[in-house]
């Protein structure tokens, strides 16, 4: 019992960050159809940002409140992946929009790739860390040999990923801004015709996604204290997992996906094997999408007439 | 500003488009009066729709010129030299001139104010009607709320524009009688009921010119006759003019002031229903004619 609820602490805790980075992937893919391999790139290239910001406000302005700290670095983080967001998006995407279906799928491996080596031979290859912020925890449940605890840490994740997914839901049904993005979802050129500027549109989707993505790369980093170039990669495929398995398209979907992926990895590792975590997370992904291919809250197909 | 009607609105000035070596219009000029309804006729292929998708900015003409007035007449004389000059538009203060054909398509609905329907419903199926009606009303919403960022914050001048942007929707909304039906989604709603929201949709962006493609195809007779009212109450507003294709000629012989007919590409025929109707190329075009007669058409055509 203890060890289980334990485990779902750390599952929602890891679900959170990765569904996070999957709204990013299922936004991408519901306007552009497209999978966007670079987002993985963003959310390490994002975590570099917040470890760089930490260095630079901890040790030159001398900030010393832990709260103020991670505040100022996300906000850097997501101000500055936004921006390079944007920039991939312009000089990657956007000149291939009319191509083929592939090629804005190639350019977007392409810039995955290019991420990581950036980022390998700008910070080093050897994992770079930063000091835990917090040193707290609050023990749930004891039972003499095996405490229940949730840190300070994993608090931090859950709200700020409560907030920020009540502030994105705002964003997207209630605003004029949200509307005009599933207006192009559904069909880009009635958009435009009725006024809404697509390709602005799209880049303000790129924004939003890596801002999100920041985010999940802040607190990964603030979480697990280390981060290296080759990072992107697994959270990165595992989030996008979680936006297939929830459906993709569907923002709920990718939260729900993010969650399930988190407590599946956690669960696995506690009952079974730590080696076969990965194993466990694909291998029931293979099996909801053999029942359920549209993903769990993905809609069918319609074919446009 | 005068407003009067009759002034020319749109002018399509020897228009051609060609894909590859299909000419899919051929040296096309015509006029569309402001507070009318102008139609444009013609059998299948005659490149009706290709008309409007230059206008509408989908298609850069090969060749012509498409140019638009807001305002004040008296700006038709700088056509020439704005287009010399080689701009987009020319704004003073007493109107606005704006050539279609070197604008991209969210600008010709945004800046130059037209806007259009297609042959096949598009409207964004998963969204609300209300919600479709909002969408057009994107620009307007996007300026009051600084890109959504003042929005956020609640600030007045956004919630007075979401205001009047909801008012505007519920206007359209009881003029096609789909009030109650606000929340739904837009793809449930019943055949004609979805062929009237295009037409509100399209009203929302606030257009000086309405071009709609075929809107009573599918129809009824009933759904048919509420279509040519809202579109008559549409010109009784005097705001926006409407520039209309259609095959069913009851409704294009009851709601329209003028008639343009096309045939492969070609007008053969400009004037009021009355004239268009005992016009001998529009008979020959629509009911087809001997081989000797067809060569006598296109000698008076001048092909």
């Amino acid at each position: 019992m203890e060890v289980f609820v334990q485990q779902l602490i750390n599952g929602l805790t890891l679900g959170s960050i990765y569904g996070l980075i999957a709204i990013g992937y299922t936004m991408v893919f519901g306007i552009l159809n497209m999978v966007n391999f670079a987002h993985s790139g963003v959310f390490m290239v994002s975590a570099f940002i917040a470890l760089n910001a930490l260095l630079l406000i901890t040790t030159w302005f001398g900030v010393s409140s832990m709260v103020m700290a991670l505040m100022i670095i996300m906000v850097i983080s997501m101000v500055l992946s936004a921006v390079l967001n944007w920039t991939i998006e312009r000089v990657a995407y956007r000149p291939l929009r009319k191509s083929f279906r592939l090629a804005p799928l190639i350019s977007s491996i392409g810039m995955s790739i290019f991420l990581t080596n950036f980022v390998q031979v700008t910070q080093g290859q050897r994992n770079k860390s930063i000091p835990p912020l917090f040193h707290k925890q609050i023990i749930l449940m004891d039972n003499g040999n095996y405490t229940v605890a949730v840190s300070y840490e994993q608090i931090t994740i859950w709200v700020v990923t409560i907030l920020l997914l009540g502030a994105f839901w705002f964003l997207v049904t209630k605003t004029s801004l949200g509307r005009a993005q599933r207006a192009c979802e559904q069909d880009q050129k009635m958009a435009s015709l009725v006024g809404v500027n697509v390709d602005r549109t799209i880049s303000i989707t790129f924004v939003i996604a890596a801002a999100l993505a920041a985010v999940a790369g802040s607190m990964y980093l603030m979480y697990y204290g280390v981060v290296s170039f080759s990072d992107g990669f697994v959270p990165g495929i595992k989030a996008f997992t979680a936006a297939v398995l929830g459906g993709i398209g569907s923002l709920p979907g990718a939260v729900i996906g993010g969650l399930i992926i988190g407590l599946i990895e956690t669960m696995w590792s506690a009952y079974f094997s730590i080696d076969y975590k990965d194993v466990a997370v694909f291998g029931v992904l293979a099996i909801v999408l053999i029942f359920l291919p549209q993903g769990i809250l993905g809609r069918p197909d319609v074919e446009k007439v | 500003m005068a407003l009067a009607p009759h002034d020319v609105l749109l002018r399509v000035e020897h228009l051609t488009m060609r894909f590859g070596g299909l000419v899919a219009i051929h040296d096309l000029s015509f006029e569309a009066k402001r507070g009318v309804i102008t139609a444009l006729i013609g059998p299948n292929g005659a490149g009706k729709t290709t008309v409007f998708n230059c206008i509408t900015g989908f298609y850069k003409p090969s060749e012509g010129r498409i140019a638009l007035l807001h305002g004040d007449p008296v700006l038709w004389n700088e056509l020439d030299v704005v287009t010399a000059r080689g701009q987009r538009s020319l704004r003073r203060p007493e109107g606005a001139l704006f050539l279609l054909e070197r604008m991209p398509d969210f600008l010709v609905t945004e800046k130059a104010r037209v806007t259009r329907t297609f042959q096949n419903i598009r409207l964004f199926q998963g969204m609300s009607v209300l919600e479709n009606l909002l969408v057009a009303q994107h620009n307007m919403l996007m300026n009051a709320s600084g890109f959504t960022a003042l929005g956020i914050f609640g600030a007045p001048s956004y919630a007075r524009a979401q205001r009047e942007a909801i008012e505007r929707a519920v206007y359209w909304l009881e003029k096609i009688n789909l009030l109650d039906r606000a929340d739904d989604a837009a793809g449930e709603l019943p055949y004609g009921a979805q062929r009237r929201l295009e037409v509100a949709r399209a009203m929302c962006t606030d257009p000086v010119l309405l071009c709609l493609d075929e809107p009573a195809a599918g129809l009824n007779p009933r759904e048919s006759a509420d279509l040519n009212e809202l579109l008559l109450s549409i010109k009784k507003d005097g705001i926006t003019s409407i520039l209309l294709i259609e095959h069913d000629m009851s409704v294009v012989m009851q709601i329209s002031d003028h008639i343009v007919v096309l045939d492969h590409g070609i007008k053969i025929a400009d004037g009021t229903p009355e004239a268009v109707r005992n016009d001998p190329n529009v008979i020959a075009a629509y009911l087809g004619v001997e081989e000797d007669e067809v060569q006598n058409v296109a000698a008076k055509v001048g092909l």
